[in-house]
């Protein structure tokens, strides 16, 4: 049975990231449920404020801090987290699934010989065993695992878990300073997309395929996406074609994404896309094609021309 | 430089996938096999490196038989020789990165390549776990890779934007799309790699840590309502989306 739970707290830029939220009201459920405690822990400069994580479940959290930590160091990271986890002895860490969790819980799952389960969907409970269920093939099937080592690392899908309100209840704050860390592999410089919300993280996308017709066209997937404060995504094919950058890929070969709302524009469905956003809670389809494999998954759909239906939509959510 | 690239054979990303009747993986019959669509970039990446640094790169993948097709499109591509790990269990990643990591200190490589994810079991952590078993550095979700000397930099995509990363060999770096463009395999490149050699070995064991209970369908969305073929049925959409689903 599982002494201690560990959730680790991501940020930029010292600022706690919306997906802590997440990882710790998962942490504290799971804490109840097992009947052991749960603390947290975030690694970075002067991350503030710190106490407000109290309102999703978690009592105590840890600042392990330097300056040259507020940029993300997978070196440092992972010595820093696995031999924080070791002296709390914690057996089951929570980290959330983005940039850096991707990257640095496998890395400690090594260091503290524990099995790994990454981009979980579900936790659930079996027999007292913890059963993950996380998507594979890019979401076309699902798969329940079981991590048989002493030690478990679960990796949270973002926005999926809902984190509810926060109770406003206050966490206790601990301040650790470190010393030399070892920055082997640091970062050196965070180039940002500037102002733009990234697929990965937007809580709607509006996405366009080949159906605009053209790279130009895309001005009319932005202007609806500014008008939704939504994100914008693309297909494989605007993608490959050069309309589009990579990072706005949504599909198996780009972001698998699940936002509240997902807007196919002019996206006929291959089923590599549907892989990418099947799982998005709403999803509405414009496209003239009424076979289009989109509608088969889409809850509103309208088949109609998209430069003909998007403009009346810009129109009428501007009202 | 010795450059080893970590290629793994799965189903092609156009597959319907159907479940097994032991409930726990894929029916592989009638499903087409290819090289890794992440792996390709990671080949190039080899490939561009071995180029302007020199040295040879070996293509290594563990599986059963069939693997020998990823590591032959490899080859075409110009990587210079290949090892197949023979094993048929099914692997967990952690066990899948012991055996690597074993392979990969075998042939002393300094420089490892790996797609970001296989489009398998979409794990993303080989590369990373390999690389923290063999006490390698590593750079996951590479967009941009440069080595001069014994100095790398890249660049790895994080939620809008990119981190700059300094860090030095031996290094392992996963490969994300957009890192470079692979290049097609020559008719001359494919009669040549028929005569490359494919080094067989059986696999380490290594215990997995992770188990499949099942495998199972996501629930299947269903169809909606389609609202009307033109710009009419907009108020109605905007109606339903305020008042029925509450996502604006």
């Amino acid at each position: 049975m599982a002494n201690k739970i560990l959730v680790v707290l991501e940020q930029r830029d010292n600022q706690l990231k919306k997906i802590t939220h997440e990882v710790a009201k998962v942490g504290s459920d799971l804490a109840n449920k097992l009947t052991c405690e749960v603390e947290a822990v975030v690694v970075g400069g002067d991350v503030n404020p710190l106490n407000k994580v109290g309102g999703f479940g978690v009592k105590k959290v840890t600042l392990i801090k330097n300056e040259e930590l507020s940029n993300y160091s997978p070196s440092a990271y992972t010595k820093i987290i696995s031999d924080f986890a070791d002296e709390i002895g914690a057996d089951i860490l929570i980290f959330g699934n983005t940039a850096i969790g991707k990257d640095l819980a496998p890395r400690v799952s090594v260091k503290l010989d524990a099995g790994i389960a990454m981009d979980c969907v579900e936790l659930n409970f079996s027999d007292g065993e913890i059963i993950a269920t996380r998507p594979v093939y890019a979401g076309k099937a699902l798969v329940d695992i079981k991590i048989n080592s002493d030690k478990k690392v679960f990796v949270l899908r973002p926005n999926v878990f809902n984190p509810g309100e926060s109770t406003e209840s206050e966490a206790e704050v601990v301040l650790k300073a470190i010393d030399a860390p070892d920055l082997s592999t640091k970062v050196v410089e965070v180039k940002k997309s500037e102002g733009k919300l990234d697929v990965a993280e937007a809580s709607i996308i509006v996405s366009g395929g080949r159906g605009m017709k053209e790279a130009e066209n895309f001005k009319l997937v932005e202007e609806l996406a500014e008008v939704l404060g939504a994100a914008v995504g693309a297909s494989r094919a605007v993608v490959d074609a050069g309309w589009r950058p990579h990072a706005e890929q949504v599909g198996q070969t780009g972001k698998v994404v699940s936002p509240n709302l997902y807007v196919a524009l002019g996206i006929s469905g291959a089923i590599q896309h549907l892989a990418g956003m099947r799982s998005s809670k709403y999803i509405v389809a414009i496209n003239k094609d009424v076979d289009a494999p989109i509608f088969q998954v889409a809850d509103y759909g309208i088949t109609g021309d998209v430069f003909e239906v998007v403009p009346a939509l810009i129109e009428e959510l501007k009202k | 430089m010795k450059i080893a690239v970590c290629v793994s054979h799965v189903p092609d990303t156009a597959t319907k996938i159907k479940i097994a009747e032991n409930g726990k993986t894929i029916d592989s019959n009638d499903v087409t096999y290819v090289i890794n669509p992440y792996d390709e970039f990671a080949v190039e990446e080899a490939l561009k490196t071995k180029e302007k640094v020199g040295g040879e790169v070996v293509v290594i993948s563990l599986g059963g038989e069939a693997n020998k097709e990823s590591i032959r499109k490899a080859l075409a591509m110009g990587a210079d020789s290949g090892v197949l790990l023979k094993d048929e269990d099914e692997r967990d990643s952690s066990s899948l990165a012991f055996a690597l990591a074993d392979e990969i200190k075998a042939q002393g490589a300094e420089l490892v390549f790996f797609g970001k994810q296989a489009v398998d079991f979409d794990n993303s952590v080989t590369g990373q776990i390999t690389a923290e078993l063999l006490g390698f550095n590593c750079v996951s979700v590479a967009v941009a890779f440069n080595i001069e000397g014994d100095k790398v930099i890249a660049e790895r995509e994080i939620e809008g934007g990119k981190e700059v990363i300094e860090t030095k060999i031996p290094a392992v770096i996963t490969a994300q799309k957009g890192l470079n463009e692979p290049r097609y395999a020559s008719l001359k490149g494919i009669m040549a790699a028929k005569r490359k050699i494919i080094e067989e070995k059986n696999a380490i064991s290594s215990p997995n840590k992770t188990e499949v209970v099942q495998m199972k369908k996501p629930h299947g969305k269903q169809a909606g309502k389609i609202l009307g073929s033109d710009a009419s049925a907009v108020p109605e959409l905007v109606r339903l989306l305020k008042e029925e689903a509450k996502v604006i």
